[in-house]
């Protein structure tokens, strides 16, 4: 039993370090690396968003809101203010902390499509700000980032950010999982199972709910700001309404609850519009179509539903 | 010496009195029983004593304390504990994990720690995953451990109940209907599993329709209707009590 | 009343008239399926584009406009029998997504088949501007106001007057017993989805003579309804009429007064202080949960 967690753990970590180590090699060109390195990004997103959706079975229809404060932050105290980059990342990953901790207690209070709408609502909200605050974030029209600098190292190459996002990635995925097989995690889990009683078992479910909120808006902020200096422009659609309906369809199609799943749907929905560009004018329609289809025939999600089959075929 | 008392308790929905000017006192080590038609305010009560609904007016004083609208978890963490008369499994969980988060309040549960997954995040949780598993052989769920939750029958769900309220160590536990929809042999399984608690010290209160289990498992009796004590007393004095015989005959129930 | 703001008023209440239909699509599909339908904005979109389209193939405007109603009517139908009935039993957030995908879906669909311009529908009557008290308001305001009121009459009576009517409510307040007493419920959610497109389309018709609609206007539209349903509370008819008017006149009175750039802030503002401190809104009810 020990062994079984242990190993299921640390064994999924390990294959992705390798598949991260030896991928370089077989990308072929900067448009394969471009690929990968948004889908990491977006993958580190998920992870976080499943923590709250997935585990905890609180959705949010907004984090695309922290996402793009995240990248704002990150732009303005380096551009604007002249802070080194890390010392930008830094402060806004507290501020969007302190942002989600205040809203996180009347938000969570609801429930179902009432706290969809309220996170939607929050997430829209922001992504109005930014683009009403034309003299800070340049409005529509978006705002350069400069680059980024990493022990007083600028980091420029491709492979440089692939390792960045890979490592970051890494190592959110193995601190997910950490957190997920402890306590905490099963009083998360509880909450989604059945809030009364989880509160029955000593779980004080208010404070899980916030703490796994401020933490998934802390690490779509931490990617949004990766983002920011990785594409080195920014426009507020990053903090759109269906940027974050993008991240929750990711969660989705890749596994409710299942943290590699997400780093699937995260890759998949980041890359299949790439290679599927003959078809750009379709991208909503096949991406509405995906939503829609995924929930219907495969409500699970992708990898829990391989999981199940395999189960299935070798018992 | 009296674990809970219950004074002026009161609790209406709207129109409905669900509970009225109730005062109960339950004694330390001993197994209380609470009937009464359905709609009597059972549940409620249990409800009102484990924080899930404040009351409307009244006191609950636990182990001398007044713990009367305290929340949930922390009337937990004191050692109130219970089953749910609707089941309330975590099904998104194996059964282990379910009984595991009874374990709770008695695990490491420090953030960064749980992150980094130290060892003594794992220590802890070795001991979480052992109590658990000790405690579903207990109730006789040794062969379902590893199972997902939703994959129980009805019966071993409400044993699974039992065990995770266990897994707390509560000093009272709250049972609310756990023999109903259980056949015969498996009431007669519950009946021995209640005893067997009450032996390890735990003081039991005991909802319940099955007059046989409540009549012989019982050292109190609460008959509660329309939210009203009717009577109480052992199980012989209720038994020939004038207003439970004329409510329950007369009834027909 | 100084006549700026009656002016402001009286666009408050034509644009609320708009959400109040809107929000009234949500309240009916909400009370026969509890389930707030995302997509309910896109039939916003299809009834003015659809509009816009069939006449351009030469067909009058009455017969275009029927047209564009039936073919939101023929979508939103679709919607229940091909999507939300397969996903009866699922999960609240399953159910969200598969609503999402819809909208995603339809205005991506429309964007295609149709285009991404901006169209405008001519008013109904002239656009000669009628005066009252200093303040000016357009002929198609008035459309808007009568049809909406129209609207509201007629559902009203629906409701209380006629058998199918009643039976959906009951299917609202008990699905079980509606079963018993012989409703078929099956046809209480189609109906509700029919109805529900009607009226957003109906909605979206009306304000593309003032507002030129396009293939993404569902989305804003969408949402507002939704704040108008849930200031009124969820499910409540009257509700979302008022609600509809109050989130209308509020983003009136924020654009003249604060900032117009910040005019669609308001009905997420609303939202927000609604779901925090009123969840039930000015007419809902909520039960508790059960244990
Ligand atoms: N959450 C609630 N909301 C409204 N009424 C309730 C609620 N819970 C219980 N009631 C009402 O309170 C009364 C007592 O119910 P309950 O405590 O469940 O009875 P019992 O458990 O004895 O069958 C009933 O009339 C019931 O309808
Ligand atoms: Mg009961």
């Amino acid at each position: 039993m020990k062994g079984a967690t242990v190993a299921s753990r640390y064994g999924g970590v390990f294959v992705l370090a390798v598949i991260v180590a030896v991928l370089p090699w077989f990308l072929p060109n900067s448009f394969y690396f471009d690929v990968v390195i948004n889908s990491g990004i977006a993958a580190i997103v998920c992870v976080g968003l499943n923590l709250l959706i997935g585990y905890a079975g609180q959705i949010s229809l907004g984090h695309a809101g922290f996402f793009a404060l995240g990248a704002y932050s990150s732009a303005i105290l380096t551009d604007n203010l002249g802070w080194p980059p890390i010392v930008s990342l830094g402060s806004g990953l507290l501020v969007v902390a302190l942002l989600a901790f205040a809203i996180a207690r009347p938000i969570l209070r609801l429930k179902g499509h009432y706290l969809a709408m309220a996170t939607l609502g929050m997430g829209i909200i922001i992504s109005i700000v930014l683009n009403q605050e034309v003299d800070l974030t340049g409005g529509p029209d978006g705002m350069p980032v400069s680059s980024f600098s990493l022990l007083g190292q600028e980091v420029d190459s491709e492979l440089g950010w692939y390792w960045i996002v890979g490592g970051s990635l890494i190592i959110t995925v193995w601190l997910a999982l950490n957190l997920i097989d402890s306590a905490v995690g099963r009083a998360l889990r509880a909450v989604h199972g059945s809030e009364v009683a989880a509160q029955v078992a000593g779980v004080d479910t208010t404070r899980y709910k916030i703490l796994i909120f401020v933490v998934s808006a802390v690490l779509a902020a931490y990617a949004g700001s990766l983002f920011a200096h990785y594409t080195g422009f920014l426009t507020p659609s990053e903090g759109s309404f269906f940027r974050s309906i993008e991240f929750v369809t990711m969660v989705v199609l890749g596994g409710m609850a299942s943290v590699f799943g997400s780093v699937i749907g995260a890759a998949i929905l980041t890359a299949l519009p790439q290679f599927l560009t003959v078809f750009h004018d379709y991208e909503h329609v096949m991406f509405g179509l995906v939503m829609m289809l995924t929930m219907i025939f495969m409500p699970k999600g992708l990898l829990p539903s391989l999981r199940n089959w395999i189960n299935k075929r070798t018992s | 010496m009296s674990l809970l008392e219950i004074t002026g308790l009161s609790k209406s929905f709207g129109g409905v009195q669900a509970v009225q000017e109730l005062e109960y006192t339950v004694e330390s080590g001993k197994i209380h029983s609470i009937i009464g038609p359905n709609g009597a305010g059972k549940t409620t009560l249990f409800n009102m004593v484990t924080g899930i609904f404040k009351p409307s007016s009244g006191e609950v004083h636990f182990n001398g304390q007044d713990v009367t609208g305290l929340p949930v978890h922390e009337l937990a963490a004191l050692g109130i504990s219970r089953s749910f008369q609707n089941l309330q499994v975590f099904f998104n969980m194996t059964v282990l994990e379910n009984v595991m988060v009874g374990r709770h309040l008695h695990c490491r549960r420090e953030f960064l720690q749980s992150l980094l997954h130290t060892p003594a995040i794992t220590r802890s949780d070795e001991g979480a995953r052992h109590r658990a598993a000790e405690l579903l052989e207990w109730v006789g769920l040794k062969a379902y451990v590893g199972d997902h939750a939703d994959s129980l029958p009805y019966g071993a769900l409400k044993r699974m109940e039992i065990a995770r309220a266990l897994a707390c160590e509560p000093k009272l536990l709250l049972l609310d209907e756990p023999a109903a929809g259980l056949n015969n042999k498996e009431t007669q399984e519950i009946n021995e599993l209640i005893q067997q608690i009450s032996e390890r010290g735990i003081t039991v209160v005991l909802v319940e329709h099955d007059m046989r289990l409540v009549m012989g498992v019982s050292d109190h009796i609460l008959v509660m209707d329309h939210g009203k004590k009717l009577a109480e007393g052992t199980a012989a004095e209720v038994r020939e009590n004038p207003d439970v015989v004329a409510a329950y005959l007369g009834r027909g129930d | 009343m100084s006549s700026e703001l009656l002016q402001f008023l009286l666009s408050g209440i034509t644009v609320g008239a708009i959400y109040a239909l809107v929000g009234l699509g949500f309240s009916i599909i909400y009370n026969a399926s509890h389930v707030i339908n995302f997509a309910q904005g896109e039939f916003v979109m299809i009834g003015g584009m659809g509009t816009v389209f069939i006449a351009s193939a030469g067909a009058p405007f009455p017969i275009a406009m029927i047209g564009a109603v039936l073919l939101a009517v023929v979508i939103g139908i679709s919607l229940q029998k091909l999507a939300i009935e397969r996903a009866r039993h699922a999960s609240v957030v399953t159910i969200i997504i598969i609503t999402i995908g819809a909208s995603i879906f339809l205005r991506g669909l429309a964007g295609v088949i149709w285009n991404r311009d901006f169209h405008s529908l001519p008013a109904f009557s002239g656009e000669q501007p009628i005066h009252v008290a200093g303040a000016v308001i357009v002929p198609q305001s008035l459309w808007i106001l009568g049809v909406t009121v129209a609207v509201a009459v007629a559902l009203f009576v629906f409701f209380n007057r006629t058998m199918i009517g009643k039976a959906m409510l009951g299917t609202a307040h008990n699905p079980f017993a509606a079963k018993l007493v012989g409703i078929n419920t099956n046809n209480i959610l189609i109906l509700s989805f029919a109805l529900a497109a009607a009226l957003g389309a109906i909605g979206g018709i009306l304000i593309a003579p003032m507002a030129p609609t396009h293939y993404q206007v569902g989305i804003m539209l969408g949402l507002k309804g939704f704040s108008a349903a849930i200031v009124g509370g969820l499910g409540s008819g009257p509700g979302a009429m008022v609600g509809g008017l109050l989130v209308g006149i509020a983003e009136a009175l924020a654009a003249g007064y604060i900032s117009s750039n910040y005019k669609d802030v308001v009905a997420f503002v609303i939202i927000l202080l609604v779901l925090f401190f009123m969840p039930s809104g000015l007419f809902g009810s909520r039960a508790s949960e059960r244990v």
